[in-house]
């Protein structure tokens, strides 16, 4: 057979043919992700129709919404029949959402900057590997800078505190090195002992260095649901681990002690240890001590959280395999440094996730505290607010904004620990 | 020759409390036990010197007295002049009403959510995420009240129902929606109507009796027997016979416009409707993220190989996928049902008179025991916790996988 058998015969290649039309861009995708079957192509007609709808008949609410006028009666004026929203409440009682309605107005900048530096302090901690760590001083200054922030009176008050808490950490650095359990309990009764003598001095000296005092029951609106969170929280975080400990130690007495608790605060709402905090726990302090009320709702939430994250970490220890606990056990590490080196670093990331829905919830769940007649940003929303002649009705674009403050607050905060559980993942995947 | 010496006995110093490992567990228990007495101690004392000081005493006998408050939800016989405790029970019964419904409504929602968040088209996809996200974010009381004001403000009032050319007209003549709450048809118990259930109870009987006996044959004999419609005809026909045989026992008795309000009918109030849908759809959010993470754990070889084993997708979901993803959704599902269990003490924020409201509420402002009621509080939920975390031990040790 020879070559010229052949009528034609290709000497190069076809450049490629593009795909069919069906199987590129848009309409591609279109067709795999829309309308791949006829059900599907229903279920997205109809979502586009219901989402169509919802779109055409909200708009003109944001779209006609009125930001400025003295009162509902005023912006219904205004609007003049149109559908539209009355934002101007939102603009009018601003401050009243953000502080609460008693907070001395010349002194909102306080709070405010509380809040700015709550930031300075939280970056070295959630992002560690971009801040530099010398900003952690400014980290354990924070809380006392914060109380003298928003509380106000004098600066000897913080700084007494923060010199008990160096006194706690100078004793414990003396000790640890005969048993950290027992220098933790030194440590404490040293602080203890340091904070009630400190209490005559601070009280002698109330006007140095002092600016206003502003009571806690001057506080609301959403600056008590971010204070509520951002305290109890931190404070339940190491309560949280010594719990968990305690539960998994083979000391009875402590175990058991740790597991009562743990399971007495999960098995009830939230709501009954504020009616704890409200009108019980006076019973059991005292007599004559008059604790804030907003420093008894600390008291209760940060022990309603504690015991949650105990268990969030509990799981956490559980998942560790067995040998790490024996290889710290045959490095010669005590339990202290057992636990401090080898577990708890590991359990710890481990347990990011559930701490921070523990947290994400927490947060949530500070608005129950307008229950027990507390002004936080629900609080202020159905008392003072919607009770009042001006603005008696607006009710969507009051609620409408707590609930944008809240979904970007626990939004960001759900994010961030999805973003730090991807930076801590070492295994190799 | 030589013998073995014992190592040489250390007396017991005081030290080695702290020291030696042998005793110094015993050092700490002791420590903490101590501290835990103090603090009891204490708390108790101060307890006492402050009841004293106040003229009080703890005691339970204000539950007998009568309570003189009304409740505007009875499931039982109640008036204002039952006692405290009535009131407690009639307020434990509502806390379970709506436990008990917003479970059924959250997992309707949750998986119906859960497994749409999964589904190949984008759309939906993503309207679901939407929705977990939006709802999980922000908090359940918020969802509350937000539910209760369209339940008060935005529906229309009864008399916008009256005249010619009314503003608002009932849905198909018998679901009004009010500002007073939703009236529903009421079924009227006729005489007979016992054994009309009863039928229908022994036909749900027979539908699980009839499915075992199909797969005990496809076992033995590997004749297939067709399930579907079989179920249902056992399902409704005997019970409709029996219904209609006994000449309609079981009516319904539809709402009415009477005066100025809505008569007849079952009224469900609207703090009722706005905790019920608000925890649904809340805690639905979560339950969807909990069937989601179950439906992906099932690693895709088990989809594969069942697959390839010839099975079909139906049989491949309920054989295969469903009975593994199950071992993972239950659990958390449990424990998402205590959490709404626990969210619903929020029903005082819209005053649905739950235990919180009349126990915790009422009862306690009026009484001034706020200690005894407290405690009663608590351990009413704890309890409810308690017997829900012992079933669900039950369930997971049940559902365990038997490794070797």
């Amino acid at each position: 057979m020879s070559r010229d058998q052949f009528a034609f015969v290709r000497k190069h290649m076809l450049p490629e043919a593009p795909p069919p039309a069906t199987q590129t861009g848009a309409i591609k995708w279109l067709r795999e992700n829309l309308f791949s079957s006829p059900g599907n192509a229903l279920l997205t007609i109809v979502s586009a129709y219901v989402v169509l709808q919802i779109i055409i008949s909200t708009a003109p609410w944001f779209l006609n919404g009125v930001w400025e006028s003295p009162s509902l009666s005023a912006c219904r004026e205004i609007l003049d029949g149109k559908v539209g929203g009355c934002f101007a409440v939102l603009t009018e009682r601003w401050n009243q959402l953000l502080f609460g309605f008693k907070y001395p107005s010349e002194l909102y900048w306080r709070p405010g900057l509380a809040f700015l530096l709550l930031f300075i302090a939280a970056a070295p901690v959630l992002f560690a590997k971009v801040f530099p760590r010398k900003m952690l001083i400014f980290t354990g200054l924070y809380p006392f800078i914060a109380y003298w922030l928003i509380w106000g009176g004098s600066l000897m008050v913080p700084v007494f505190a923060l010199l008990g808490v160096l006194v706690g950490a100078f004793v414990y650095s003396r000790m640890v090195t005969v048993n950290a359990g027992v220098a933790v309990i030194v440590a404490f009764v040293a602080a203890l002992i340091f904070w009630i003598l400190s209490g005559y001095v601070t009280a002698s000296m109330e006007n140095v260095l002092a600016i206003e005092a502003v009571a806690s029951r001057d506080m609301g609106g959403f600056m008590i649901n971010l204070m509520l969170g951002v305290v109890c929280v931190s404070l339940s975080l190491p309560l949280g681990i010594l719990l968990a400990l305690g539960r998994q130690s083979s000391m009875p007495i402590i175990k058991w002690i740790c597991v009562v608790f743990i399971e007495f605060i999960r098995g009830v709402p939230l709501i009954t240890l504020l009616f704890v905090a409200n009108v019980v726990l006076a019973y059991f302090l005292p007599p004559g001590t008059n604790f804030d009320l907003i420093l008894r709702v600390i008291i209760m939430i940060t022990m309603f959280s504690s015991a949650y994250i105990a268990e969030v970490i509990r799981g956490g220890l559980a998942a560790l395999p067995r040998g790490q606990y024996e290889a710290a056990d045959s490095l010669g590490l005590d339990y202290a440094q057992a636990m401090q080196l080898i577990i708890l670093p590991q359990a710890l990331k481990i347990s990011i996730p559930g701490i921070v829905n523990v947290a994400v919830g927490l947060f949530k769940d500070t608005t129950l505290v307008s229950v027990i007649s507390m002004f936080d940003i629900v609080g202020m929303i159905r008392g003072p607010i919607l009770a009042s002649s001006e603005w008696n009705g607006v009710y969507w674009e009051l609620f409408g904004f707590a609930c944008v403050l809240f979904f970007i607050t626990c939004y960001g905060i759900s994010q961030y620990s999805q973003w730090l559980e991807r930076q801590l993942r070492t295994d190799h995947r | 020759m030589t013998t073995m010496t014992d190592p040489p006995k250390v007396s017991f110093q005081l030290s080695m409390l702290i020291y030696d490992t042998r005793y110094r567990s015993y050092t700490f228990q002791f420590i903490a036990l101590v501290l835990l007495m103090l603090l009891l101690g204490y708390l108790g004392a101060n307890l006492v010197s402050n009841l004293a000081a106040q003229g009080q005493n703890i005691s339970f006998d204000f539950l007998s007295s009568p309570a003189n408050y009304d409740i505007n939800q009875r499931p039982i016989e109640y008036d204002s002049q039952s006692s405290h405790l009535r009131a407690s029970v009639v307020g434990v019964i509502n806390t379970l009403i709506v436990a008990f419904l917003g479970c059924a409504t959250a997992t309707v929602f949750g998986v119906t959510a859960g497994v749409l968040r999964l589904s190949p088209n984008w759309l939906v996809r993503k309207l679901m995420a939407f929705y977990v996200e939006i709802f999980r974010n922000i908090p359940v009381l918020i969802w509350i009240l937000i539910i209760f004001t369209v339940m008060t403000a935005v529906m229309p009032a009864p008399n916008q129902f009256r005249g010619e050319n009314p503003d608002a007209s009932m849905l198909f003549d018998a679901f009004a929606f009010t500002n007073r709450g939703v009236y529903v048809p009421a079924p009227v118990w006729g005489p007979g109507s016992l054994v009309v259930v009863l039928t229908f109870l022994a036909s749900v009987v027979g539908v699980f009796a009839y499915r075992r006996y199909a797969t005990k044959l496809l076992y033995d004999t590997g004749r297939l027997l067709p399930m579907g419609w079989p179920s249902l005809v056992i399902l409704f026909v005997p019970t409709l016979l029996i219904y209609f045989v006994l000449g309609q026992p079981i009516s319904l008795n539809y709402p009415a416009l009477k005066g100025f309000n809505f008569d007849g009918g079952l009224h469900i109030r609207g703090s009722l409707i706005a905790l019920w849908f608000a925890l649904a759809i809340y805690t639905g959010a979560f339950i969807a993220e909990n069937v989601r993470a179950g439906i992906q754990a099932v690693s895709k070889g088990q989809t594969e190989a069942a697959a390839s084993l010839g099975l079909r997708p139906k049989r491949i979901m309920n054989l295969v996928i469903l009975p593994q993803a199950l071992r993972v959704i239950i659990p958390p599902l449990i424990s998402q049902y205590l959490n709404l269990t626990k969210n619903s003490s929020l029903a005082i924020a819209v005053g649905y008179m739950d235990v919180t409201g009349t126990l915790g509420g009422i009862t306690l402002n009026q009484t001034g025991r706020a200690i005894e009621c407290v405690l009663m509080l608590m351990l009413f939920y704890l309890t409810i916790s308690l017997a829900i975390s012992a079933i669900m031990n039950v369930y997971n040790n049940s559902i365990k996988l038997k490794e070797r």
